[in-house]
């Protein structure tokens, strides 16, 4: 079992769970393997057998671990399958973070690589797997390249860890996306069939996992599934990393049990730090929710919030901002990172963009047409692109509704008031 | 004409018509090709309307193309048969491996050799996958000068102002519809839309439908 | 006994030609850009035949019926639009 206790005190209903499950404590930089073996103990170390791979995906099944990457997909479910098909297979890490506002894995990188490390391992022993490939994004590559340079120094790793950089760009992260990167060099997603469990890098059945999804995994290997269980609810148990973005005293990433109610997140980050008119929960491809009491006080998850958490990204939008504008400047955003393979999306979010950013310019638009674009692009591109796109834009549509009529009337209820999303520069990540 | 008067005198036992079917079959494949080359660029190019569809015209380029390899085969068999020239069996598939003007016959044979890759692969398009149909099928564009330059060297009759004018007429069209195609495919480059995606088209396409079919 | 089957698109090979919403209006209407959008649901029987003309006049071969079995569907013809919650 761990070395050191992991939970403050046991979490009370409805209270925010502080949690310090996956970040160290108190201390900055990477976490170094002593440090780290010190805080959370060895993993088993007979990890070969057929009896153990079945015990502890039975394991990650009683946890109910369902993937970070956004996805929310059954991590068991996702190791039967790969588990189950007659090639060897191979592991992926997945830290790419194309989502501009979110900066989870990247943190979780950059202060617990080794946690993230041993869950990579252990899901490669758990396949069957002997060759790891972490693809970073370029922020985190030396902490993660040091952390296993430790780790190859003292040989604690049967499958052979190796490093990418990730690729630029939204889509880069998308699951096939990593692996047509680290097979062909092209970011960009792939058809449906064949599934990565089934064909993926080499051919190979491939287990794409984000890397946080991994750290819950190294801790469900040390610990098991009732203790992953002791944090969150019942329907949706563990905790969580939420990047927290926009207008709250400290910006930042949390880690909170899952059902921690939407006000206690924020309240993590110091809370609001002015009045909220929205939020928007998820990332750039989530959902925008009014700013009240009435999101306030509902869990944050997908349960309680009836929308995907994504990669756990909540925004605090805050009034004095126009919603129309920052909604077309994303509409433009997600447009520009199109892998640009499919017609409806090539074609369709570009126009949507073109009717929001003439109706935040207070010109004609034709609404009726881009409410047309956004519901016939749904499901028809070969990945989740055009369908994140529409969704996030036709919620913004909604919660917006009253600055839509505002402008259209040609008036703004925020005129000149600075643009708060973070997007990335041009030539960067 | 007269050459092949004074010849059947000479050999009584051959059949002029054999020649004659080879020649006429040859001018008839030409339009054929030529036809065939100009639907598949239409089927690729081409604002559609309701009254001639894309998919028509895709259905006609190859059913034209089936017909042509019917023709072919009339057009080599009445040629080898003929006893007055020689031409083997193998040369029709060995480029340039007949006595009788091997050089202009050869262009002919190859033209068939590439044209032959065209309409097999096509024929098993589902199966080798659109990659590998698409690159073979680039070997058309190559096929057809080929056989045009057969045409006008191993042809008997171009002095006769009609078979001259189906000739180069031929030969206009596949210039300006291989224009058009370069153009196109330059204009798609720079990210332009397809003809077909405009909205007029799409609507033209809609009420066609509630017509009926 | 048929097995029913979907008509479905690889919708990176699709190139939006336009020559199986001719050949299939029933089932499949362009989009503003001439990409298709295809009805959710099996295939009516009475429209195999021409489902599986359509599949092979794709210039792309994009299009494809995919078997299905033991999920039952909506068998019939779909409006010309996906419905809202798609």
């Amino acid at each position: 079992m761990g070395a050191t206790p992991l939970l403050d005190h046991p979490p009370r209903p409805g209270e925010a769970m502080k949690v310090r499950r996956l970040l160290p404590g108190d201390r900055y930089g990477p976490e170094s393997l002593a440090a780290h073996l010190e805080r959370h103990g060895k993993l088993a170390t007979d990890r070969s057998s057929r009896g153990w791979r079945a015990e502890m995906v039975r394991e990650v099944e009683r946890a109910g671990l369902l993937g970070r990457g956004g996805a929310a997909f059954p991590t068991a479910e996702k190791l039967q399958a790969v588990l189950s098909s007659t090639r060897r297979p191979v592991v992926i890490g997945n830290a790419t973070e194309g989502e501009p506002a979110s900066m989870k894995d990247r943190v979780l990188l950059a202060r617990a690589p080794h946690l993230v490390l041993d869950g990579a391992t252990m899901a490669a022993d758990l396949v069957g797997a002997r060759a790891v490939t972490m693809v970073v994004h370029r922020d985190v590559r030396p902490m993660v390249d040091f952390a296993v340079d430790e780790r190859v120094r003292l040989g604690i790793d049967r499958a052979a860890i190796r490093v990418v950089t990730a690729a630029d760009g939204f889509v880069a992260g998308e699951a096939s996306a990593v692996v047509n990167w680290v097979d062909r060099g092209r970011p960009v997603p792939l058809g449906k069939p064949p599934r990565m469990s089934e064909r993926g890098v080499d051919g190979r059945p491939t287990l794409v996992q984000n890397v946080e999804t991994l750290a819950h995994l190294a801790l469900i290997g040390r610990h098991g599934s009732q203790w992953y269980r002791q944090v969150g609810t019942e329907e949706e148990p563990g905790s969580m990393l939420v990047t927290l973005v926009g207008a709250v005293a400290r910006p930042g990433v949390y880690e909170v049990g899952i059902g921690s109610t939407v006000g206690h997140v924020l309240a993590l980050g110091g809370g609001p730090s002015a009045s909220l008119q929205a939020l928007l929960v998820g990332g750039y491809f989530g959902t925008w929710l009014s700013g009240g009491n009435s999101t306030l006080l509902r869990p944050f998850s997908a349960l309680g919030l009836g929308v995907g958490l994504g990669a756990g990204v909540l925004v605090a939008f805050p009034t004095g901002v126009c919603g129309v504008a920052e909604t077309a400047r994303l509409a433009r955003y997600l447009a520009s990172q199109s892998a640009g393979q499919c017609g409806p999306c090539r074609f369709g979010l570009p126009a949507i963009a073109g009717e929001m950013e003439a109706l935040a310019g207070g010109r004609p638009a034709r609404m009726s047409d881009a409410h047309r674009w956004l519901e016939e692009i749904v499901g028809r591109g070969a990945c989740g692109h055009p369908d994140g796109a529409a969704n996030q834009v036709t919620s913004a549509l909604r919660v917006f509704h009253d600055e839509v009529l505002e402008h259209e009337g040609g008036r703004c209820s925020a005129p000149g008031g600075q643009f708060m999303l973070p997007l990335p520069t041009k030539g960067s990540g | 004409m007269t050459s092949l008067a004074v010849s059947s005198g000479a050999a009584s036992t051959h059949l002029p018509w054999l020649w004659l079917v080879s020649r006429g079959s040859g001018l008839t494949l030409l339009v054929l090709f030529t036809a065939v080359l100009v639907l598949g660029i239409g089927t690729r190019l081409g604002t559609s309307s309701s009254a001639v569809p894309r998919f028509a015209v895709a259905e006609l380029h190859r059913t034209l193309a089936l017909f042509a390899v019917a023709m072919l085969m009339l057009h080599v068999a009445t040629a080898v048969l003929d006893p007055y020239v020689s031409i083997g069996w193998w040369a029709t598939i060995v480029p340039f491996g007949s006595h009788y003007r091997p050089l202009a016959l050869g262009l002919g044979t190859l033209a068939v050799d590439l044209g032959a890759a065209v309409v097999l692969t096509s024929l098993a398009r589902r199966r080798l996958g659109h990659r590998l149909w698409r690159a073979v099928h680039w070997l058309a564009y190559l096929s057809w000068p080929l056989a045009f330059m057969h045409a006008v060297s191993a042809g008997t009759d171009m002095r006769v102002w009609w078979v001259a004018a189906v000739v180069w007429g031929s030969a206009s069209a596949v210039a300006v519809a291989v224009g058009a195609r370069v153009l196109s495919g330059r204009r798609r480059d720079r990210g332009g839309q397809s003809p077909v995606s405009a909205p007029s088209a799409r609507r033209e396409l809609e009420s066609a439908r509630i017509g009926g079919r | 006994m048929r097995t029913p089957v979907r008509l479905r698109v690889d919708r990176i090979a699709c190139d939006g030609r336009g020559l199986c919403a001719e050949l299939l209006p029933e089932l499949i209407t362009l989009d503003d850009w001439g990409y298709p959008i295809i009805a959710d649901g099996f295939v009516p029987e009475a429209l195999e035949g021409l489902a599986r003309e359509t599949v092979g006049i794709c210039p792309k071969l994009a299009l494809r019926l995919d078997r299905e079995r033991g999920v039952v569907g909506t068998v019939g013809v779909a409006p010309a639009r996906p419905p809202a919650s798609a």
